[in-house]
């Protein structure tokens, strides 16, 4: 099994997310994380995907998409430097532990407080999946109350 | 110029040079059947089924390489053609199909007749389109097109919601191009990769050339055989491929695979070199892949990159069209002269490439198709439907030109060769228009008999009777002990009475010759050897449509066959 991280331009219009996503649920993968928004040009989308499976499987998944007529460009990061981040919100229980205990290991992961009620407070965190993980770990045993995580994007790393 | 959207719609088909429409009318569709009731310029063809319009398109497709072209009704009438458009998505074959829809503002609420085509049709088209204002129409249609024809070719589906098609645009113009970013099908080869194929085949010692149905969606067969007869490199063809090398030149070793000829799956086996061009590597070919070709280095030409090393890794791809690819390779290939590979090639072949027991008490099924290859003389369209009448077809009839044998190959869609050899009358071909048929297969668009005899369209029906759903029973002889289960068509549902007695005395339900009677078309039936032959010429020489029903041996099988997963040199023969 491997992990592949592939970003896409394509078309903005409707059909388009399905027929990609058909693409992995006909070999009965299915995507971890999944990001789409319009990019500048706003008849264009990028799409990040990060997929686990076979080697070749992925190998030929890629093609595949590259054969869509709605795709303009798919860039696989497992050939490439990319940089990713994903985003984070978590609302912690604060009714019986110290508050400030996990503003204090927030500050260690470099994460903001992004509200304060009585007893929860909500933390926002950005960074790479590795890092949102480890962070996830550490807070676990306070008691999360509820978590979203934005799924990766990423763009490859520029070189000029 | 000021149009309505069906009328846009009847122009681009004109203007796409479109001659002949297979459909069926509905509610959101009536605009367009409306504009089609002045219309001079294109034939319109009504079938009985939706299903077979799509299967007549294709049939169309295959035998002119056009773009066919179906039409259908929102709901029912768009989802009766899913199973033609994924027939024609697996063998790779150009078609527009297009569909009514509900009036734009009802979509997504279950309206009457609604179904999401688009959604439904997606995993099996090249690629679709909701029409959603008129404005976007006449583009799309001229991309529907585009898409359909080019690169590795497949259908196309245009869903057109009534509103749509009853808008009035001011200023129509049909578009020159379709320019489409994201879509640029790469035509040529490169160059290095071409280079390093020609090094390889100068080099071989047992080069073997393998083509499929890319040869003939190419026009590349011209190609083929000049390169097979500059180096003498025995070549094999899939089913698909079968007329895209001259069966009867020597240097032609039969189709390979499950049902292919010994000589083939032994030289797949033995060769140095496999020269694969716009072939798929199937599983019917294969066998157990990792077995497959176990000596050879593989080149594979093939205009889709996600088609090389799907199935096979493959040591030289070379990714564009096969015969811009052949016409750059040709002159950089030495001329090779017949060698020991050759011999023993020949010595593997023997004689005949198949070869049966005929009967003089039986119709062998074997024996009718040969007699029609001899009196047609090989000059006949021959569309099959699915089963061992198909397999039978391409040992016996031999293809020496593309485009004579119309067969679902990849979805293997019974149902599917009289719809498809009447859309390949439809394209006037000047030589005879044969359906060969299974008895089971004939009766899943048996409906179309009356589109046959009301259009007159000589579409000759060749049915091999053998009173089982043939192919299946013999899997169930060979590989489940005999166990007959639903596959004979005599007795009711999973019927059991012939077990221990062998003998079945019920009638044959349909009685076929009543039938085509009764739909107006001559019809004869034949049950013994001696007769094969002038009920053949006498059904050919009908003006029009014909039926001809052969009482063939019930229980005889195709060979050589591999079972499914074995090896491609461990082949079962008969008896
Ligand atoms: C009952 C049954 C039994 C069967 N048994 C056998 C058997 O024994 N042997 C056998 O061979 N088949 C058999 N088949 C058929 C089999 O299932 C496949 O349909 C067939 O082998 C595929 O043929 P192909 O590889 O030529 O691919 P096709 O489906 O014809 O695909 C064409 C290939 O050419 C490429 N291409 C398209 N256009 C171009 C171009 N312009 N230039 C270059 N490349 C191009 C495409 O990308 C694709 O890769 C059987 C089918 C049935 C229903
Ligand atoms: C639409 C469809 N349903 C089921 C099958 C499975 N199938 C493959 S061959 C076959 C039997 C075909 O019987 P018949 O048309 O009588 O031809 P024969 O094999 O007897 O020549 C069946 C049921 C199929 N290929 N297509």
């Amino acid at each position: 099994m491997s992990t592949h991280t592939i970003s896409l331009l394509v078309e903005n219009h409707s059909g388009a997310l399905s027929r990609i996503a058909g693409l992995f649920s006909s070999r009965g993968y299915n995507i971890s994380s999944l990001t789409v928004a319009e990019t500048d040009d706003a008849t264009v989308s990028r799409m990040t995907i990060i997929v686990s499976g076979e080697e070749e499987i992925l190998e030929q998944i890629v093609k595949q998409l590259n054969r869509l007529i709605d795709v303009i460009k798919v860039i696989d990061f497992a050939n490439e430097e990319a940089i990713e981040r994903e985003m984070l919100l978590v609302i912690v229980d604060t009714s019986k532990s110290n508050r400030h205990e996990i503003i204090e290991l927030g500050t260690i992961f470099g994460a903001r407080i992004a509200a304060v009620a009585p007893t929860s407070i909500t933390i926002e965190i950005m960074g790479t999946r590795r890092h949102l993980d480890d962070f996830v770990a550490m807070i676990k045993p306070y008691g999360i109350k509820e978590i979203v995580r934005s799924g990766t994007i990423a763009l490859a790393q520029s070189r000029k | 110029m000021r149009k309505t959207g069906a009328q846009i719609l009847i122009d681009a088909l004109i203007r796409e040079k479109v001659k002949v429409l297979f459909g069926y009318p509905g509610g959101v569709v009536i605009p367009i059947f409306d504009v089609l009731y002045d219309t001079k310029e294109l034939t319109f063809i009504l079938t009985r089924h939706e299903q077979a319009a799509a299967h007549a398109a294709d049939g169309y497709a295959r035998a002119t390489g056009e773009v066919g072209v179906c039409l259908a009704t929102s709901g029912p009438g768009a989802t009766n053609l899913v199973t033609g458009i994924a027939t024609a998505f697996l063998d790779s074959i150009p078609m527009v199909a297009i569909t009514g829809q509900v009036a734009s503002p009802l979509l997504g609420t279950d309206a009457f007749q609604e179904a999401d085509i688009v959604g439904i049709s997606r995993p099996i088209t090249k690629h679709n389109y909701l029409v959603k204002t008129i404005d976007e129409l006449p583009l799309l249609l001229k991309q529907a097109f585009h898409i359909a024809r080019t690169g590795r070719p497949g259908p196309v589906l245009v869903d057109i919601p009534i509103d749509v098609s009853r808008a009035v645009l001011d200023d129509y113009h049909y578009p020159e191009s379709a320019s489409i970013r994201s879509y640029r099908p790469n035509v040529v080869g490169h160059t290095r990769q071409i280079k390093r194929a020609a090094e390889a085949i100068n080099t071989a010692k047992k080069p073997l050339i393998f083509a499929g149905g890319g040869i003939i969606l190419s026009g590349a067969h011209g190609k083929l055989l000049e390169l097979a007869e500059k180096t003498n490199i025995p070549v094999t063809t899939t089913l698909m491929g079968l007329g895209g090398f001259p069966g009867t030149h020597p240097l032609f070793i039969g189709m390979p695979g499950m049902h292919g000829s010994k000589t083939a799956n032994f030289a797949l086996q033995e060769c140095d070199l496999l020269i694969s061009v716009g072939a798929r590597f199937d599983d019917r070919v294969t066998g157990y892949v990792a077995k497959f070709a176990p000596n050879a280095l593989i080149i594979h030409l093939d205009i889709d990159p996600a088609a090389i090393s799907k199935i096979i890794k493959v040591d030289i791809p070379v990714v564009g069209d096969a015969k811009n690819i052949l016409t750059s390779l040709n002159p950089m290939v030495k001329p090779r002269a017949a060698d020991a590979w050759n011999d023993q090639i020949k010595e593997w072949r023997g004689g005949q490439l198949f070869t049966f027991t005929d009967s003089t008490t039986e119709i062998k099924p074997q024996q009718v198709i040969s007699t029609l290859y001899r009196i047609t003389g090989g000059e006949a369209i021959i569309a099959t439907e699915v089963g061992q009448h198909q397999m039978w077809t391409a040992q016996y009839y031999v293809f020496d030109k593309p485009r004579r044998l119309l067969t679902s190959g990849g979805l293997g869609t019974m149902g599917f060769g009289m719809p498809a050899a009447m859309g390949a009358a439809m394209s006037h071909p000047g030589i005879p228009v044969i359906d060969i048929a299974g008895d089971g297969s004939i009766q899943m668009n048996i409906q179309e008999l009356a589109t046959l005899s009301l259009n007159r369209i000589p579409v000759k029906i060749v049915i091999l009777n053998n009173s089982y759903l043939g192919m299946v029973r013999q899997w169930q002889e060979l590989f489940y002990h005999k166990r007959y289960s639903s596959t004979c068509l005599r007795g009711g549902s999973l019927c059991q009475e012939c077990v221990g007695t062998g003998e079945c005395k019920k009638p044959y339900i349909p009685d076929f010759i009543d039938l085509a009677r009764s739909y107006g078309i001559a019809a004869f039936r034949v049950e013994t050897p001696d007769q094969v032959e002038q009920t053949l010429r006498d059904g050919l020489a009908v003006d029009g449509p014909a039926l001809m029903e052969f009482i063939v041996a019930r229980e005889e099988n195709v060979f050589p066959m591999v079972p499914a997963g074995r090896p491609i040199d461990e082949i079962l023969e008969g008896s």
